[in-house]
């Protein structure tokens, strides 16, 4: 049984169409992310799913029951907001406490209750504060533990780790993935951090502009994007796109990107031929193009070029070589003790089993 | 000169001894010029009625004629009354008290259904309660006294209890909204999803948070209700009339033989609740006048 | 239950208060063209109330203080005002007691004020006695019992009662100007003079037009002032509008003349909040836009 399904739901603001017609299940116990860019309509979605807003058409399911005139309150969610929302002038001890006290859960229900989700989260010595006393962590874990006292069959996350610093995020992003290793529920959490995305994720959503672009495992995704907004937006520095024509020789499949002197041939793999004699956009990663004796895999047939180098970033654990292939500009990830100079020309190898095509056209992924 | 410093806020240019002595002599007289009208009343409300008479309204009391305060509060006849401004200064507290709790209190739930809540046509209903700041009186008077007629209310203290809370509605509801609107809407989503609905949500978490403006409306509406003259002369009428209505009613009284020592003492007392809210409350007052007026 | 309680606890304040607005101002507007005088009829005489009222001595009178009035106030108020806040942001010692003494007016009612003030400057006991007292015995100050100078009496205590409000608005003003705009004048060599004049006024324009709107506002609706300094006269001298109304509908009995007045008040402030709030309203959408 799916914990969550959402049927064709749309979602309009006066003239504007916020979300398009967005369809997803999920099964029990995934971690599910719901990535884009600000403006794609994924905040709009968790509250939709929340039932914080009603959708223009379209249902909600949560736990097989269709919840579309069932209040928040009743859909057995609970919600960790960007902001915490933690009630400013209540203590910890009552914020954690307050929809049971809503609920009329009775009294020695309700301590025990906290105590075992200020055990887990360990804010036990937090309890009698008030918000405005915590740190930026803190004040994160509380509001889990507000979430988590609940014990609902769907946690949804809007956004949780934007407002902590850099160190801080890392930290929780583990511990929250931890927690759902431990207590199994179901999750959604939005976010516009693809790292997060591809760290936490059982199954990515990628959104942009009110659609489901893809919903996939998060390799899937980084290696076999969607289409080119999939390909540009999850992973950094992004995907390297070039536009090549693909053609059918005696010794195999080849794209050629670029044109005269400039004209750089590839070999591809076999899977390409169907599209033989087609322009296309031709995707690589900045990790399947590395320093010359590089090998990918065991079995690579080794396929190495000779590139003008524009500037070469060291970054401490790699060196980003921005270089020309064909003419089109691209990254690639060397190791950090090869350091090509600016304006010099060096040999790279190709990872070019992870090639991808996409129509030119619809920017479709089509091998 | 030399480059000024910039230290702090508000702080301007640090300029050389003589001209900062210049500054604070100007800064002191004018003071003094803005009290002379507090110190005058206050000097003359001890005053008796024929030295003033024979110096100025403008002097140092002779005889400290005290006796003014009790003669004011209790025993000078206004109309044939002769009350003193007692019974009209329980009246205006009698309607200032209840219009300003009732209008405070309706106007913060009614700023947080606007503001927090968004029921639908909330934008709307905003626009038109707040038009109520600008209407003037005059375009009420005959509506009120039709209104007042026909529930019964006519000559009462009531009626100017109701009169003033629903007219107050108008500043209140626009403090109360404008400062709701800094309360984060997420606080309010996820009371919703923890299971609070409307009143518990005011109740636990926009009231505790809404001291400081409470402050704002009550010490405003106190002050305004406390003040305003041409309702209460207009509905009331003998010894339902509030204490400023009275006052003008008191100068006409003794326009004849005016009793200034005595007429200084009720202005004293007419303008003390008011003087001594703002003694105590100037902070909140100043940040009423300044929401009301720049919003 | 629950949802009734909540519903009537939203509505009936909002609708008491936004109706009473739209209600009574359509009121009042519609009795302004029927014949009533004592009591409200029903009836129409289309525009006759309005000529009729336009017509009376009174009400011209009244219209031509209320420039006279209005512009004295305004302008000098709010220049007080300025001047005020201009000397308190000088990092004054005491900057919190002169605050409050300069703005202890505006907690007190126009019925004191005007009691006091005509005091003050009635020449039989007031200002002029004590100096005459003195011994200057030639000096007059008679304003108050004088035709063509009684509007500036109203203009003075008006000054007293409300030059403290712009005060606190333009020194909230001054205080919001950034810091960093003001170092950086310091360092491209800007005296005091020339920092006010060129940097930190200009950017203050905003406050100067609400707190002129605001002053305006007070002028047109002024009533209790007049009715406890002057009473309106000598004569006709310092009547207002806002008294005709009152006139017309309480004293001469006639509600169909002073609903008209009443409505010609509320136009006249409609000439200066409409601009006002189309002006706003331009510069949000171009902030908006920006």
């Amino acid at each position: 049984m799916a914990a969550l399904a959402i049927r064709d739901v749309r979602k309009r603001f006066g003239t504007t169409e916020v979300l398009k017609g967005v369809g997803l299940e999920i099964e029990n116990g995934e971690f599910t992310v719901i990535v884009g860019p600000s403006g794609c309509g994924k905040s709009t979605l968790l509250n939709i799913i929340a039932g914080l807003e009603k959708p223009t058409s379209g249902t909600v399911e949560i736990g097989g029951r269709i919840v579309d005139d069932v209040a928040p309150k009743d859909r057995d969610i609970a919600m960790v907001f960007q902001s915490y929302a933690l009630y400013p002038s209540m203590t910890v001890r009552q914020n954690i406490v307050f929809g049971m006290e809503c609920r009329n859960v009775p009294k020695p229900q309700r301590a025990e209750a906290l105590a075992r989700v200020a055990r887990l989260l360990q804010i036990e010595p937090l309890l009698d504060r008030k918000p405005a006393q915590l740190s930026g962590g803190q004040r994160q874990r509380v509001a889990m533990g507000r979430a988590l006292v609940r014990d609902p069959l769907l946690f949804l996350f809007d956004e949780p780790l934007s407002n902590l610093d850099a160190k801080l995020r890392v930290e929780m992003r583990m511990e929250i993935k931890q927690l759902h290793h431990r207590i199994g529920s179901t999750m959604v959490y939005v976010t516009h951090d693809q790292i997060e995305a591809m760290t936490m994720a059982t199954r990515i959503a990628v959104m942009h502009q009110g659609e489901v672009q893809q919903f996939a495992d998060p390799d899937t995704v980084y290696n076999r994007p969607a289409n080119l907004f999939v390909a540009g937006f999850m992973g950094a520095p992004p995907m390297n796109i070039f536009s090549a024509r693909v053609e059918a020789t005696p010794n195999g499949v080849q794209a050629t990107i670029g044109q005269g002197e400039n004209a750089v041939a590839l070999a591809l793999p076999d899977t390409c031929k169907p599209h033989a004699g087609r322009a296309v956009m031709l995707g690589l990663r900045p990790d399947c193009i590395a320093e010359e004796h590089r090998r990918f895999g065991a079995d690579a047939a080794g396929l190495t070029i000779e590139a003008p180098v524009e500037m070469s970033e060291p970054t401490g654990a790699e060196t980003i070589v921005v270089l020309r292939i064909g003419g089109e500009r691209a990254l690639a990830r060397v190791s950090p003790d090869t350091r090509p100079a600016a304006g010099s020309r060096a040999r790279f190898s190709l990872d070019m089993r992870r090639v991808c095509l996409f129509d030119p056209g619809t920017g479709m992924l089509i091998a | 000169m030399a480059l000024g410093s910039y230290t702090g806020k508000g702080a301007r240019p640090v300029r050389n001894a003589p001209t900062r002595v210049l500054l604070h002599a100007i800064a002191i007289l004018l003071a003094a010029a803005y009290l002379v009208p507090l110190a005058v009343v206050l000097l003359n409300s001890v005053r008796s009625a024929e030295e003033i008479a024979q110096t100025s309204m403008i002097g140092w009391p002779l005889a400290w004629a005290w006796g003014n305060y009790a003669t004011a509060w209790s025993d000078f006849c206004i109309a044939q009354t002769c009350t003193g401004i007692q019974p009209y200064m329980l009246n205006s507290a009698l309607v200032t008290v209840p219009a300003t709790i009732l209008s405070t209190l309706l106007g913060a739930v009614a700023g947080y259904a606007i503001s927090l809540w968004r029921f639908p046509g909330h934008a709307w209903i905003f626009g038109l309660v707040t038009l109520g700041v600008f209407l003037p009186e005059q375009m009420r008077l005959i509506p009120w006294t039709i209104v007042l007629r026909d529930v019964g209310l006519s000559n009462t203290l009531t009626g100017l209890v109701a009169i003033h809370t629903i007219q107050g509605l108008s500043f209140t509801t626009l403090f109360c909204r404008n400062y709701y609107l800094s309360i984060p809407q997420d606080l309010i989503k996820a009371a919703k999803i923890d299971g609070a609905g409307f009143f518990r949500i005011f109740a636990r978490i926009v009231l505790p948070l809404s001291p400081p403006i409470l402050i704002v409306s009550t010490i405003w509406q106190f002050t305004g209700i406390w003040n305003e003259f041409l309702y209460g002369v207009t509905f009331t009428t003998g010894t339902q009339q509030p204490i400023t209505a009275a006052l003008i009613a008191l100068t006409a009284a003794v326009a004849d033989a005016p009793q200034y020592g005595v007429q200084s003492a009720a202005v004293v007392l007419a303008a003390l609740p008011t003087l001594l809210v703002y003694l105590f409350g100037g902070r909140y007052f100043v940040r009423g006048l300044t929401a009301g007026a720049v919003k | 239950m629950r949802r009734i309680a909540e519903y009537v606890t939203i509505w009936v304040p909002l609708l008491l208060s936004a109706g009473h607005v739209v209600l009574f101002t359509a009121w009042t507007t519609w009795m302004s063209f029927t014949p009533s005088t004592l009591m409200p009829v029903s009836g129409w005489v289309g525009w006759r109330n309005y000529t009729a009222v336009l017509g009376t001595r009174n009400w011209s009178i009244a219209f031509d203080n209320l420039l006279l009035f209005g512009a004295g106030f305004v302008v000098l108020t709010a220049l007080t005002g300025l001047g005020l806040a201009i000397l308190l942001d000088q990092r004054i010692r005491g900057e919190n007691v002169l605050r409050s003494v300069f703005l202890y007016p505006m907690a007190v009612s126009f019925v004191v004020t005007g009691t006091v003030w005509s005091w003050l400057l009635n020449p039989g006991m007031g200002v002029q006695k004590l100096v005459n007292g003195w011994g200057w015995t030639g000096f007059r100050f008679d304003w108050l019992i004088d035709r063509d100078m009684a509007i500036w009496t109203v203009v003075i205590a008006g000054i007293w009662q409300a030059s403290g409000f712009a005060m606190a608005l333009f020194l909230a003003g001054l205080r919001s100007v950034e810091g960093d705009l003001i170092k950086a004048a310091q360092i491209d060599g800007a005296g005091p003079i020339r920092l006010y004049t060129r940097v930190i006024l200009p950017s203050l324009w905003p406050i100067a037009v609400a707190v002129f709107v605001i002053l305006l506002q007070f002028a047109i609706k002024t009533f209790d002032l007049v009715r406890a300094l002057t009473g309106g006269g000598p004569g006709l001298a310092t009547q207002l509008p806002a008294l005709v109304v009152y006139d017309f509908m309480f004293q001469r009995g006639h509600i169909g003349r002073g609903s008209a007045a009443a409505v010609l008040m509320l136009l006249t402030l409609l000439g200066v909040l409409l601009p006002y709030g189309a002006w706003k309203l331009y510069r949000q959408r171009r902030a908006a836009r920006a």
